[in-house]
């Protein structure tokens, strides 16, 4: 039977919402069949992957200390994606507003003072700009494609963590091991719940998604950004400079993955170490997309992410599933939702149609 | 979010307390004793990991229905360590093994907050009333091995495919070059660094260029049988690292320095049942049989074979102890006078080489 | 002595840069064709791991590299069914893709943990494959030849045949290629099925070739290194061939020099120099403004023609 798409005039609001939660409900369901077909209890395989973090009060306080980098980053990729720019590099942004937190951090080693930490954070907020710089120079100036340029510079991020804890930041003190010093009371973040890991970035993450949702829909900025996405033309003709454009979502998105860097830094590490990057930067893309690229859909994005982490390893320690499998469920997520993404922009017909154009 | 996180919180402390009021021995509980390790890679990584893996199964085979042992592997060293660590404690383990040097601060961390429950850190140096630390002398069966290169060689060099230059890495090539040139004076370790604990295809080609360059003996720091691989191609020799890798390649292959955890895991957790476990710190080699050669092949002539049997013997018997001076460093500096021994303090924060080391 | 030494260096690079030409020669044909396919490393796992085990459980390395790129292609294709047919995020897509073949290859490869596989026997006689020097024209692997062999055929290919021109008008203008009857989806599709076996030959490579083995992520981040050496090469075949092999040479060099006993640069840095370097090239493409020396048009681009 052909089956074939048909454009809709308005994106579809109600598939807009419905299919990031289409999109869980068939990876739950596939997941279930996929691991019970190779032996593991499939439906409790989803279950504790999906549903005992969210029930146990125990794990909430990981879920958000878990959630709130991925948030962060991925709200400040989300303007950028808004206006079709394509900056997949917020992990190297992240390490290098890390590593330019860090830097303070060690400057200050000996001192103490309630203006460190503020300093760390736009160190870091600058870091990671500065490294988004260098694809929104190339960019803007030479018209370099920034998602191979924003990869690329990830991996040199990278080394250079690796060269600064292998070489001058490496603790005197720390046997030779690859790592800095401990941080100091003044250089970490509070936590905000006492007895928690609770981080004063956690609700920070909340007030960033809220805010920048504010500046999406209230302000001509956010206008100007979902415009240069959805008509770039119109965007031309109504005098909006797409290199400022550029700019401005290589910055936010730069800026707010090397904040994360620092709040992660600061927080849960209390030191630089090259174990530091664990795809941060990437998750977030997913959280983006999950998110449906709309800051509070961003926030609950990153729960649910947080929450496939969790679970894949309540999973591991209870039903004995392997590591990979929380990965699978994440790769999987993101296929359904790509998957039924064509639902918002398209009606599915079935039948031949009179004009006979094949999909 | 505060209301929640409060009752999060009064969850936790309640479990706590719950934990606190449970009166020892232990044995008087229902069920078996929970047990639970952390690794680093996965338990398929066939180096570290695996072994340590192999040391828990010893521990079901061991005990039986008497004990339950769980795992979580491939765990980042940082926040997420922290965040496992405390669940396994919240989960109901009573003993819980953490077996990367990097989990220390973590395991410090989660240790202060459950005072009921024994932890075991694996490679560090931070101790407290419920935190043990344990580690191998995996530099008995360097010496071994060091022996065995400089009666087999016939260039009088062997290559050392080494990670990171930390205590642990700079001991195990010192002591295999002291054992050395006990043999043969003029025998000399190439080292390369390749920074990183596991890349197959870099290992390989590391174990090429050091063939290339003269190496005749092929040995390593670094987690994957790659290196083994490329001896056998070449019809060099080369030993096996944490775990007999002689399939890999049954030419090349001499003996492996076998890290041996079942008896110490089967040690602690019957302490844990008998009530007795204390916050020791233990580092076990050849005599506890933590540290074992896998067997001698064909391949191994018999007066070498004859000569590291003597070595394992002596060691075992505590009378050969490779770290006795007089030791010269690079430079020709004596650094252990004549019949002294170096400390364990010394040797752990080791971060110079002996003479006849090329790095 | 040293020629020994120059002929067992030539036969280092050529280990490693032949899996990196062949996964970087399909993403190269579909970047050609308009699709960014960003899980080369995902497709190299999954080549990896289901070449390892088909040849353990055949004993045939020959069937073991047919599936590489068998499975290989089927994820490519679901890769391209969700950005072809159902025009989703290309680049989202493609990390999916990454995630998925990580975690899928680690899935099924468990069980082949701490086995070995036979390799494949040499293409010529003894007299030729083992000689000190003739070695270094017959002594290597089939996949080295094949390596040689497509690399010649994708240039030529695009360069000189119909299909490769109406591929590469796919790739520039999709509208136009449409609207002038050609099948733009069925071109990509085959363009990604193409990228998808390559780059699970490639994988195959290392798990039987290289490290006749199976590991998790064995293949350690090679197929981030391919996607530089696309752009580096500036899409063009033959380029593409030379910067595989000048990857090979600085790695080799690299190690020999500090098994030789003297380390020229810090280690971070020749690790980050490939991505350097592709960085580099594209700023100086691009001051150019030589159109036939950049990007593909339309990469990354969604195609959905109105109906």
């Amino acid at each position: 039977m052909p089956i074939r798409l048909e454009k809709r005039r308005e994106p579809s609001r109600s598939m807009l919402y419905a299919t990031p939660a289409i999109a869980v409900g068939l990876t739950m369901l596939t997941g279930a069949v996929i691991f019970t077909a190779i032996g593991y209890n499939g439906f409790a395989a989803v279950w504790e992957i999906f549903v005992s973090p969210l029930i146990d009060p125990n794990r909430w306080q990981d879920l958000g200390v878990k959630a709130a980098p991925l948030i962060i980053i991925a709200v400040g990729l989300s303007f950028g994606f808004r206006a079709n720019v394509w900056n997949i590099g917020a992990e190297g942004q992240y390490i290098m507003g890390a590593l330019a937190g860090t830097g303070v951090a060690l400057a200050t080693w000996e001192m103490s003072g309630p203006w460190i930490l503020p300093l760390m954070c736009v160190a870091g907020m600058l870091g990671g700009m500065a490294w988004a710089a260098v694809p929104a120079l190339l960019r803007t100036r030479l018209g370099v494609n920034e998602i191979l340029t924003t990869l690329m510079l990830t991996y040199v991020a990278v080394q250079v963590l690796y060269y600064l804890m292998n070489g001058p930041w490496k603790d005197p003190m720390g046997f030779n091991f690859p790592q800095t010093r401990l941080f100091n009371e003044s250089q970490l973040l509070p936590t905000v719940i006492p007895q928690t890991l609770v981080h004063l970035g956690v609700p920070l993450a909340g007030v960033i998604a809220v805010a920048a949702w504010f500046v999406m829909t209230r302000t001509v900025f956010g206008f100007q950004i979902r415009t240069v996405g959805r008509a770039p033309a119109a965007a031309r003709h109504a005098g909006f400079d797409a290199n400022r454009t550029v700019w401005a979502s290589l910055m936010i998105g730069g800026g707010l993955a090397g904040l994360a860097g620092v709040f992660e830094a600061a927080g849960p590490f209390g030191q630089m170490v090259p174990q530091f990057p664990v795809g941060y930067g990437f998750t977030a893309i997913i959280v983006a997309f999950l998110g449906r690229l709309h800051p509070l859909g961003i926030v609950l994005a990153g729960i649910v992410l947080a929450v496939t982490y969790i679970g894949g390893e309540t999973a591991q320690t209870r039903l004995g599933l392997p590591d990979a499998a929380a990965g699978l469920f994440q790769a999987m997520t993101l296929f359904f939702l790509l998957a039924t993404d064509v639902l918002v922009r398209y009606r599915i017909r079935f039948g031949a149609d009179a004009k006979g154009a094949a999909a | 979010m505060t209301e929640i996180d409060r009752r999060s919180l009064l969850a936790a402390l309640g479990a706590a307390a719950t934990l606190a009021t449970i009166a020892s021995p232990l044995r008087a509980q229902d069920g078996p004793l929970k047990v639970a390790f952390v690794y680093i890679g996965p338990v398929g990584d066939f180096g570290w990991t695996y072994a340590h893996d192999q040391g828990r199964l010893m521990v079901d085979e061991h005990f039986g229905a008497a004990v339950q042992t769980t795992f979580v592997e491939n765990v980042a060293e940082g926040p997420d360590a922290e965040r496992i660590i405390r669940q396994l404690a919240q989960e109901g383990n009573k003993l819980i093994f953490t077996t990367s040097f990097g989990y220390m601060n973590p395991t410090v961390k989660v240790a202060k907050q459950f005072p009921d429950v024994f932890f075991e850190h694996a490679t560090g140096y931070q101790r407290a009333d419920n935190l043990a630390i344990y580690n191998a002398r995996f530099y008995e069966g360097r010496a071994v091995i060091g022996t065995m290169a400089a009666m087999m060689s016939e260039t009088g060099t062997a290559g050392y495919i080494a990670s990171f230059p930390i205590p642990e890495v700079v001991m195990g090539i010192n002591a295999f070059t002291l054992a050395a040139q006990k043999v043969n004076p003029e025998f000399k370790t190439q080292v390369v660094w390749v920074s990183t604990w596991y890349d197959p295809a870099k290992e390989a080609d590391a174990a090429r260029a050091l063939m290339d360059q003269g190496a005749d003996m092929i040995t390593q720091h670094t987690d994957s049988p790659a290196a083994l691989q490329a001896a056998e191609e070449r019809g060099a020799f080369a030993f096996g690292q944490a775990t007999d890798m002689s399939q890999f390649a049954p030419k090349a292959h001499l003996t492996a320095i076998v890290d041996n955890w079942g008896p110490y895991y089967v040690k602690r957790v019957q302490a844990v049942l008998d009530g007795t476990w204390e916050a020791s710190d233990t580092w076990s080699g050849m005599a506890q049989d933590e540290v074992v050669m896998s067997p001698f092949r064909e391949n191994v002539p018999a007066e070498v074979a004859a000569a590291a049997e003597t070595i394992i013997a002596e060691t075992k018997a505590g009378t050969y102890h490779i770290f006795t001076g007089p030791i010269y460093d690079q430079e020709g500096t004596l650094r252990v006078p004549e019949g002294e021994m170096m400390s364990d303090a010394d040797l752990l924060s080791m971060d110079w080489y002996v003479q006849g080391v090329a790095s | 002595m040293t020629s020994v030494i120059l002929v067992s260096m030539i036969m280092s690079i050529v280990g490693v840069s032949t899996p990196i030409l062949l996964a970087a020669l399909g993403e190269l044909v579909a970047e050609k064709s308009g699709v960014l396919n960003l899980g080369v490393e995902g497709m190299m796992l999954i080549g990896a791991v289901s070449g390892f085990a088909v040849t353990y459980l055949t004993g045939s390395p020959w069937l073991g590299v047919i599936a590489a790129g068998a499975c290989a292609t089927l994820s490519a294709l679901m890769f391209g069914y969700l950005t072809l047919s159902l025009t989703s995020n290309q680049v989202a897509t493609g990390l999916a893709l990454t995630i998925f073949g990580i975690s899928l290859s680690s899935l099924v490869g468990e069980s082949f943990v701490g086995l070995t596989v036979p390799s494949f026997g040499a293409v010529f006689p003894a007299g030729l494959s083992e000689n000190p020097t003739l070695r270094l024209i017959f002594g290597h692997s089939p996949v080295v030849y094949f390596s040689l062999v497509m690399t010649w055929a994708v240039w030529h290919f695009l360069t000189n045949t119909r299909g490769g021109l109406i591929l590469r008008a796919v790739g520039e203008n999709d509208y136009s290629a449409h609207s002038i009857g050609y099948s733009v989806i069925a071109v990509r599709y085959a363009a990604v099925a193409f990228g998808g076996a390559m780059a699970g030959i490639a994988g195959s490579y290392y798990s039987m070739v290289l490290t006749p083995m199976w590991a998790e992520q064995l293949t350690a981040g090679r197929g981030w290194i391919a996607l530089a050496l696309v752009v580096f090469s500036v899409w063009r075949p033959v380029r593409l061939f030379f910067g595989a092999y000048l990857f090979g040479l600085v790695m080799t060099l690299e190690l020999q020099s500090k098994a030789a006993g003297f380390n020229f640069a810090p280690p971070e840095f020749m690790a980050a120099l490939p991505y350097l370097a592709t960085v580099v090239v594209l700023a100086l493409i691009s001051m150019k403004k030589r159109r036939a020396m950049a990007a593909p048009a339309c990469l990354g681009r969604p195609f959905k023609p109105a109906t």
